[in-house]
């Protein structure tokens, strides 16, 4: 403010006695700040989760003990892929109910692995299915079936696996269903099978 | 020789810079993220295609641990307060209203109902620590029957709450057996569909699903 400086008149602004305003820094030292700065970064990564899970959608038949046995629907033996679920995330997997004691299912055994595993198979199984349709063999409605067993061996990992292949593959008929003893009888055959023949 | 005189160099550094980035980033983080739902135990979910984003309220969620543990929980505060009021009812557990306020801000519940009532009278603490030797909520394959204790809690939740959204969260190593029992619980109380909380996996390319996809944003 020195133009405002009049009072003492003359001609020189700097005399002695005149004080000069000391020109402070504007600099602060941000260092502090960036030390709290990650401080909060590093907590809110610790405490908080970066995405919404996600969920699937799954809709289980419709069971009631005063259900009519013709009410229920009926799987047409042809359409229909068998999958059995068993331990060490095997899959084991047959064409048909699998109802008939003469004619016993003919198991293959594979995995979840992304070529030639059971996406393949249902793929496969899928293609025939049209086809057969295609050709009047099937009419209407009739579309694959896929009936997916668990046994006791089986983990939860294996189940949303082979739910997923489902939507991947665009099933749109599939149940889940209590295994038979049936079942775990061919299961084990086929171990011991496999077993001889390594 | 002449002896090389080096120049002396202030050691500040500049760092308004520095503030700036890690701000930005604090910001980031404060927007894209949210607070972890306090879980009794850690579960690792296996991974699904499906991007179906779970819904922010009316949730009951049933937990299964891997060794096949089960806890139940509820989302909204007020239906926990209901909830624990006709559970005390229904089983005559004499829950005093510290341990009724105890249930209504807890997270989940893994004990039976006659562990119950000293498990909500522990310190938040305490109810940690035993959670991680807990039995779990029993369960077993008969839907209403009197040992069927999961029965009995999504029973009463769903009388409190007919909108609530069944969600299943078990980990990937969790056997068949026991996801199947909650599965014909929940059969048995006629609730046939539900939720698996997944984790998100991308969609293998050239199945059906993901020409599905390409048609999706194709069109979009």
């Amino acid at each position: 403010m020195a133009e405002m400086d009049v009072s003492s008149g003359g001609g020189h602004k700097k005399g002695p006695g005149v004080k000069k305003g000391k020109k402070l820094s504007t600099r602060v030292d941000l260092t502090p700040m960036v030390d709290l700065g990650f401080l909060l970064i590093t907590f809110f990564m610790y405490t908080t989760t970066m995405s919404k899970p996600k969920t699937m959608e799954i809709n289980m038949p419709y069971k009631d003990e005063n259900m009519k046995q013709d009410d229920q629907s009926k799987i047409k033996a042809s359409t229909a892929l068998t999958i059995l679920l068993s331990k060490n995330h095997r899959v084991y997997y047959y064409e048909g109910l699998g109802d008939d004691p003469n004619n016993p299912p003919q198991l293959q055994v594979t995995t979840f692995k992304p070529k030639d595993g059971i996406r393949d198979a249902i793929i496969d199984k899928k293609k025939r299915v049209d086809q057969m349709k295609q050709s009047g063999q099937l009419v209407g409605k009739d579309q694959l079936t896929v009936l997916i067993k668990p046994d006791d061996n089986s983990t939860y990992d294996d189940l949303v696996n082979i739910l997923d292949e489902m939507s991947i593959n665009d099933v749109r008929v599939y149940a889940i269903v209590d295994i038979t003893p049936v079942d775990k009888e061919f299961i084990q055959l086929t171990e011991q099978a496999n077993a001889g023949a390594q | 020789m002449p002896k090389v005189k080096m120049p002396r160099k202030s050691t500040n550094v500049d760092m308004t810079a520095m503030c700036d980035v890690a701000f930005l980033l604090l910001t980031f983080f404060m927007l894209a993220t949210k607070f972890k739902p306090d879980e009794p135990v850690t579960v690792v979910t296996p991974n699904s295609i499906s991007d179906i984003p779970l819904p922010d309220v009316d949730i009951m969620m049933i937990t299964v641990d891997p060794n096949g543990r089960i806890f139940f929980s509820v989302d909204n505060q007020n239906v926990r307060q209901n909830i624990i009021e006709d559970v005390n009812e229904y089983k005559g557990l004499n829950l005093t209203e510290a341990e009724k306020r105890s249930f209504k801000y807890g997270s989940s519940i893994g004990v039976p109902f006659n562990q119950l009532k000293s498990y909500l009278a522990a310190d938040p603490a305490a109810q940690k620590d035993f959670d991680k030797s807990s039995t779990g909520v029993p369960v077993d394959s008969v839907a209403n029957s009197e040992t069927n204790e999961l029965g009995t809690w999504i029973r009463i939740a769903r009388n409190n709450n007919p909108k609530l959204r069944i969600t299943i969260k078990a980990d990937a190593d969790a056997s068949y057996p026991n996801i199947q029992k909650v599965i014909k619980t929940l059969e048995g109380w006629k609730i046939f569909k539900f939720n698996l909380i997944t984790g998100l996996k991308a969609v293998p390319p050239g199945t059906a699903a993901y020409d599905q996809q390409m048609k999706g944003t194709a069109a979009k």
